[in-house]
């Protein structure tokens, strides 16, 4: 799961990482209130963010025509302006797609002085199964970039999870940073503070880019997280209800949001032929092989291991409401599940559903012979699919012209 | 011959009185595999199924049945617990079939499995199956939730992180009259206890076991750490798939492991590496058997 932003550094300074002063805004009167107090505080600028979980949000452009969703402001009143073309309004980005994604919340912070930038993140190592701390003094860029470029400028420091993250590694690595001084000290707690972050949030990922050396009020120097992104552990959320409350269900797509419900995995995708699949490595070969066969999937559908009638009819369901689809392939193995109760459960959620759309019907396992007869005898026109380079096939020619 | 498990392993069951756990532990002595004991705290000194008797820890039920491997299906909030516990009483193996155990936890018992004797399997996996003798390969080890009739008895070793992708693997070498020796489910999470080259490197020292099929997906890169081991020691033919060409980067693929991210963990990759070591590559699912049996 994924969090905004603002989020992401009320959870950073939850544990001790200094982050910009600043609020998130709902509202423009939130913003102007927001704004009033940075720049009462002596703060001379405001940077007011768009809250999109979707990165380059400062080169986006909105849809009514406003360029950018990072912006500085100099005084209260143009903070109100920005906030004004922001809030409500659609905004895209090279990640967004076309489509964009509505801004429902800005941040609106204090624009801090930057002497320098780095980068900080921490995540899971799977290679050896431990946390590993990423440090660099590329920052303000995309790390993957300087991974290619110049790899030896990526500090890094696995954690032995038995002891947790030891002091002297927070030295190492500050030291690696180059730090001196007052900003070495701040930098070995910050790391550590972010570290807390990762381990005691079941994060899956932090990332501070740019983690930078401010200069405040006086020419004071110190280590400010400016930007911070956070992925979470879906897994753990049970323990965790606080930040499970952070879920932004307008951030993910409806139909995924829908397929939840019904414990489904569902991913829309962009082509037009939907798979319903159990089992995740099935469900991701299904779309493969309609790939290599010419087609083009419309999503990844896994039903689970043990899927019911009521899951099976609710897939369809949600197949259905993509408008993009045009044919179906039902790929199922039935190892302990029953073939039979899956084939009832297509053919009434075929007739529930009206369906007029192609449907190619690959069943193989448990009680199948039983399930192919509930399939034909259906009356319904049902395609069968042998195995699954054969029903990927099939499937794949039922939009052909012929 | 087999690896990890054969017909005469004991098991245990730990979480056997779950509606999850009693009903595979039922599937499992159908299938004619020796499960000799359950763990459930606080049911101890009852029956499951009026013949196998429960205990209250995993020690108890080693001490009493002489047990060596265990089938952990207790749900996610305790499963680490119940890997530990296993590990206490000096389990050969354990095999996690829970899905959903947070990476934390993982990380904790994996670390804290370090130097002992028990080997983990999964978590988030189907278990792992030994064929038997009798008919539809009943009389086997059936340990975790893989459908048994499937199977039968041979010398093919299948290795995957997907549980449906291995059944269809298994079954492709089923219809075509063509055995398995032991089929292995190593589960589709980020930290796990046992990885491909593990189950590749038994399967390459098992005099019984003349070929492979190795089945990978997106994430992580421990297909390419199997794939360069296979390079430099590989003495027998594999054969290999890997799912999810067609997966969105950023995205989890179902399996909590199965996500490219930062352009890591690419099928693209994956293939590449296993061509490179000389891995049969199967272009699509369905080729799976035939790719090896090419081979051999």
């Amino acid at each position: 799961m994924n969090i905004h932003e603002y989020q992401a550094k009320q959870l950073l300074a939850r544990h001790g990482v200094a982050v910009p002063a600043g609020d998130p805004c709902k509202t423009v009167e939130e913003a102007r209130v927001a704004a009033t107090k940075l720049f009462a505080a002596g703060h001379p600028l405001a940077v007011v963010k768009s809250q999109i979980h979707a990165g380059g949000r400062g080169k986006g452009t909105f849809k009514h025509g406003f360029q950018g969703g990072v912006k500085l402001a100099k005084s209260v009143e143009e903070a109100v302006n920005f906030a004004d073309n922001m809030l409500g309004k659609v905004l895209v980005t090279k990640q967004t797609g076309p489509e964009g994604r509505l801004v429902q919340t800005i941040l609106v912070a204090a624009a801090e002085s930057i002497r320098m930038e780095f980068y900080l993140a921490v995540l899971l190592d799977r290679n050896v199964s431990r946390p590993l701390i990423m440090a660099s003094t590329e920052g303000g860029v995309e790390i993957e970039e300087v991974a290619e470029k110049s790899p030896e400028k990526i500090i890094r420091e696995h954690v032995d999870p038995a002891v947790g993250l030891m002091p002297y590694q927070t030295r190492k690595i500050a030291s690696a940073l180059g730090l001196k001084g007052d900003l070495f000290n701040q930098a070995c707690k910050l790391i550590a503070a972010v570290y807390k972050t990762w381990w005691e949030s079941d994060a899956s990922m932090v990332e501070i880019n740019p983690l930078c050396i401010v200069e405040g009020p006086g020419g004071k120097e110190s280590i400010v997280a400016v930007d911070a992104k956070i992925g979470l552990d879906e897994n753990a959320l049970y323990r965790h209800p606080d930040i499970a409350a952070m879920r932004d269900l307008a951030e993910e797509s409806p139909l995924e949001v829908e397929a939840s419900k019904h414990a489904l995995n569902y991913i829309k995708l962009d082509g037009n032929i939907a798979c319903l699949v159990n089992g995740a490595g099935l469900a991701m070969s299904t779309m493969d092989i309609i790939k290599h066969f010419g087609g083009d999937p419309a999503n990844f559908l896994d039903v689970g291991g043990g899927a019911s009638k009521d899951q099976v009819s609710a897939a369809f369901k949600i197949i259905l409401s993509d408008a993009s689809v045009k044919a179906i392939l039902v790929n199922i193995f039935g190892g302990i599940m029953d073939c039979n109760v899956i084939a009832t459960g297509i053919v009434e959620a075929v007739r529930e559903t009206g369906l007029k759309l192609p449907l190619v019907v690959r069943l193989e396992g448990n009680n199948v012979a039983a399930g192919k007869k509930t399939l034909a005898e259906s009356g319904l026109t049902i395609i069968g699919g042998d195995s699954m380079a054969d029903a990927a096939q099939k499937v794949v020619k039922t939009l052909r012209p012929a | 011959m087999a690896i990890l498990v054969t017909p005469e392993t004991k098991i245990l069951v730990q979480g056997i009185t779950g509606s999850f756990g009693a009903r595979h532990a039922t599937l499992s002595l159908a299938y004619g595999s020796q499960v000799v004991a359950g763990v459930t705290p606080g049911k101890g000194g009852q029956l499951f199924e009026g013949k196998v008797p429960i205990f209250d820890t995993v020690a108890e039920a080693v001490k009493a049945t002489g047990a060596t491997a265990s089938a952990v299906f207790v749900p996610p909030p305790f499963a680490a617990d119940a890997i530990l516990e296993g590990a206490d009483a000096n389990l050969e193996l354990v095999v996690a079939i829970t899905e959903g155990i947070p990476v934390n936890d993982m990380i904790r018992v994996k670390r804290a499995l370090q130097g002992r004797s028990t080997r983990l399997i999964g978590p988030n996996c189907p278990g792992l199956v030994t064929p038997g003798t009798g008919p539809q390969s009943s009389g086997g080890c059936r340990i975790g939730i893989a459908p048994g009739y499937i199977h039968k008895k041979g010398h093919i070793g299948v290795v995957s992180r997907s549980g449906t992708l291995t059944y269809e693997a298994v079954w492709q070498l089923t219809c075509r009259g063509v055995g398995q020796s032991t089929c292995v489910g190593i589960g589709g999470d980020p930290v796990n206890g046992t990885s491909h080259l593990d189950v590749i490197k038994r399967f390459m020292a098992d005099p019984e076991t003349p070929g492979i099929i190795m089945i990978g997906e997106i994430g992580g890169a421990a297909e390419e750490e199997a794939a360069e081991w296979i390079a430099k020691y590989g003495t027998k033919p594999v054969a290999g798939f890997i799912a999810g060409a067609t997966a969105p980067p950023g995205r989890r693929m179902g399996h909590a492991g199965a996500i490219v991210s930062g352009g890591k963990g690419t099928a693209q990759a994956k293939i590449d590496a296993f061509r490179a070591a000389g891995i049969g590559i199967s272009r699509t699912p369905s080729e799976m058997a035939d790719t090896l049996l090419r081979m051999m």
